[in-house]
């Protein structure tokens, strides 16, 4: 099973994690290994071997917790399911395949509702989880099995061994799972008496024959968290049943000492359709008057069409949150009053038009503020700090120099076609350009602190020196306001 | 509650206002943070971030605030399209307590900007105590219900007594237009940035209207 990004998929990509010499192929996609690419082998060498190659980070962490998700998707065709491995799904279908028309069907719904989620699956079934497991990555696509026999001429990888293992029955001579098969149980059971069940092929053989039992243990699903209300006749407006609907989902949570960050309000349509409105919280909630504000202006968007008649409101990114109690002081809590404005803001306007400014560690003027964190405990300035404008123009606007004085500022330039003439200046004021950030050839700064006639301050800088070798002559910016 | 502190002793009383009211800036040019900075050395002896609205036109002409220049005044900043959700953001902004204060930016005049909109924000100011500024540029003084309204222009910046060629202490031109409780005048206002304070000093002819009333203090 595959990451599918934006990247076709006759073109080689791998992805690669740190390694102790480099990073070292994690995965790769099929043109990859059509290319020769192998896992596990050193970046640097696949890129030598396939020059086309793309190589990618691997986010294992972000890859198990989207597998644990997709569990309880797959729950679809069988009640129990489970994790299998880093790579893999195990799902229990006995007597569930009928229902999708046979075991040959189902494998075929199943690969093309993979396929539509932008994942690529090999899947096999098989009377348990370890042939399924040697069929799926070693047999043939969408592999059916009935009967142990067909395990015996896969390699005796497909019996989920450790390397050392693989390692030591290739040194026995032993290659095909046959090949195993036919050895006397008691000489495996002396020569691999010591290792672990997991690791012992003897047992893997047994489990994957079907003569050891190997059942799947399925976590339960979370609870979902929903309110619903099924009405008689069909309605256009959701707006009168909101506020009980919000107050039942509220005691539900309140009930499980838990709170919801998002809420989705969903109205099935008596055409069949489903209209779905969602609003996030920035910090987690079960307070129904907030989070009934937070569909202010949001409702205007359902299309009703000839209306609806069931209304469903669902907690979603549930989490723990312990009842609060008030301060004796009576004094209000202000991080909770800031989060709820957030909430607000972001659910009317969208989360992208808000940021709380943070100060960074960078020498670079664009660098030195970064949109923090939304909700953060308050760092205390830096104690000294170079003068610095209070309003910042992004991107620097180009200015025309008409007289520069070689190593000062310009005695006069044009801006926006107006004419500034420079009364006072201080600097210059050298900034470098990060080289652990910036590409090479990037062109220092030198700033200047200038005030016209007017009394106008601004901050203007030239980029680059004349014969630095980086480009032509050296351009000039106005960058920011000073009060 | 006063917003100006004047540590001398016998500085002049402060002749703006200091209760939380709606106040509203005209700035002239697109080059001038004057009225930024005044505003900006009010803000800094408030505690609790500010929320600070703009709208697109002004983002595009005349830059956003930029952090390591406003010695770490914790903001809450909100780039909005259209004026009028600029006004619902500082209504919103009003309502929650863990604010020090409400400002916005808007461009020009948009008719949603009326009477009516700055009666809402400077009653939802009064009832919350939250002071609220609207920074306007390239806006004409129409019809308003803002307690306070003033422009602010630059002036050449005070002498630096380390280097004579460089831009010392910052002096603006502040204009008090329209007030409730106090009389109108203008004044040459120096910041003097080590000490963060304001010097107020008439430019008019108006310090005796200014001395015969007694009890502007905010």
């Amino acid at each position: 099973m595959k990451q599918n990004p934006d990247w076709p998929d006759d073109l080689p990509l791998a992805l690669a994690t740190e390694g102790t010499h480099g990073p070292v192929i994690h995965d790769v996609n099929r043109a990859a290994r059509l290319a020769g690419v192998t896992r596990g082998a050193r970046a640097t060498d696949m890129r030598a071997l396939c020059p086309s190659l793309r190589i990618e980070d691997a986010m294992p962490d972000a890859d198990r917790a989207a597998l644990d998700r997709l569990v309880f998707w797959a729950r679809r065709w069988g009640p129990f399911s489970a994790r299998d491995g880093d790579d893999g799904l195990v799902l229990d279908t006995t007597g569930a395949d009928h229902l999708f028309g046979g075991e040959a069907a189902m494998l075929a719904d199943m690969q093309a509702r993979f396929a539509l989620a932008g994942l690529t699956a090999r899947l096999a079934v098989a009377p348990n989880w370890g042939a399924a497991w040697a069929l799926a990555r070693f047999g043939p696509e969408r592999a059916i099995s009935h009967d142990g026999a067909d395990l015996l001429p896969l390699p005796v990888a497909a019996l989920r061994l450790s390397d050392d293992t693989l390692l030591l029955l290739r040194r026995l001579g032993l290659k095909r799972i046959g090949d195993l098969a036919a050895i006397p149980r008691l000489s495996l059971t002396r020569r691999f008496h010591r290792a672990p069940a997991g690791d012992n092929p003897l047992i893997r053989l047994d489990q994957a024959m079907g003569r050891q039992a190997e059942p799947v243990s399925a976590k339960d699903a979370p609870e979902v968290i929903q309110s619903r209300a099924a009405l008689a006749e069909p309605v256009q407006d959701p707006t009168d049943w909101l506020p009980g609907l919000t107050a039942d989902l509220c005691d539900q949570m309140a009930a499980r000492d838990l709170g919801c960050r998002r809420l989705i309000l969903s109205v099935f349509r008596v055409d069949g359709e489903r209209r779905d409105i969602t609003v996030a919280t920035a910090a987690p909630s079960r307070e129904a008057a907030h989070l009934l504000r937070l569909f202010d202006g949001r409702l205007d968007r359902l299309d009703p069409d000839y209306g609806f008649d069931l209304i469903t409101l669902t907690a979603r990114a549930v989490e723990p949150l312990a009842a609060a109690q008030p301060g004796l002081d009576g004094r209000v809590d202000e991080a909770l009053h800031l989060s709820r404005l957030i909430d607000r803001l972001s659910s009317r306007f969208g989360a992208g038009a808000i940021s709380r400014p943070a100060l960074a560690a960078h020498h670079i003027p664009e660098r030195a503020q970064t949109g923090g964190a939304l909700i953060e405990a308050e760092a205390p300035p830096p104690p000294d700090m170079p003068t610095r404008p209070i309003r910042l123009l992004t991107p620097p606007e180009e200015i025309r120099v008409l007289y520069a004085i070689p190593e000062g500022p310009p005695a006069q330039f044009i801006w926006r076609r107006q004419t500034l003439r420079v009364a006072r200046y201080a600097g210059p004021e050298r900034i470098a350009p990060e080289w652990w950030h910036d590409r090479p050839g990037t062109r220092l700064r030198d700033y200047f602190r200038i005030e016209d006639a007017q009394g106008r301050r601004l901050w203007i800088f030239r980029e680059g020196l004349a014969h630095d070798g980086r480009g032509g002559p050296p351009r000039w910016f106005l960058h920011g306001v000073f009060a | 509650m006063a917003i100006l502190s004047f540590p001398a002793v016998n500085a002049p009383p402060a002749p703006i206002p200091a209760a939380p009211a709606l106040s509203e800036i005209f700035l002239p040019p697109v080059l001038d943070a004057g009225g930024m900075g005044f505003l900006m050395a009010q803000l800094t002896q408030v505690a609790g971030p500010v929320l600070w609205v703009q709208d697109r036109q002004t983002r595009r002409e005349s830059g956003a605030p930029y952090l390591p220049g406003l010695g770490g005044q914790s903001l809450l900043l909100v780039e909005l399209s259209r004026p009028a959700d600029v006004l619902m953001a500082l209504e919103d902004g009003l309502r929650c307590p863990a604010l020090s204060a409400v400002v916005g930016e808007i461009w020009g005049d948009p008719a949603v900007l009326d009477f009516t909109a700055t009666r809402r924000l400077a009653v939802r100011s009064e009832a919350a105590g939250i002071p609220c500024w609207l920074l306007r540029r390239g806006a004409h003084p129409n019809a308003s219900a803002a307690r306070n309204r003033l422009r602010i222009g630059t002036l050449p910046s005070a002498a630096d007594p380390d280097d004579p060629a460089s831009p010392g202490d910052p002096r603006w031109q502040v204009e008090l237009f329209r007030c409730r409780a106090a009389p109108p005048g203008t004044w040459a206002v120096r910041h003097e940035r080590a000490s963060d304070r304001l010097d107020f000093a008439d430019l008019a002819g108006d310090r005796a209207l200014v001395e015969t009333k007694p009890g502007l203090a905010g």
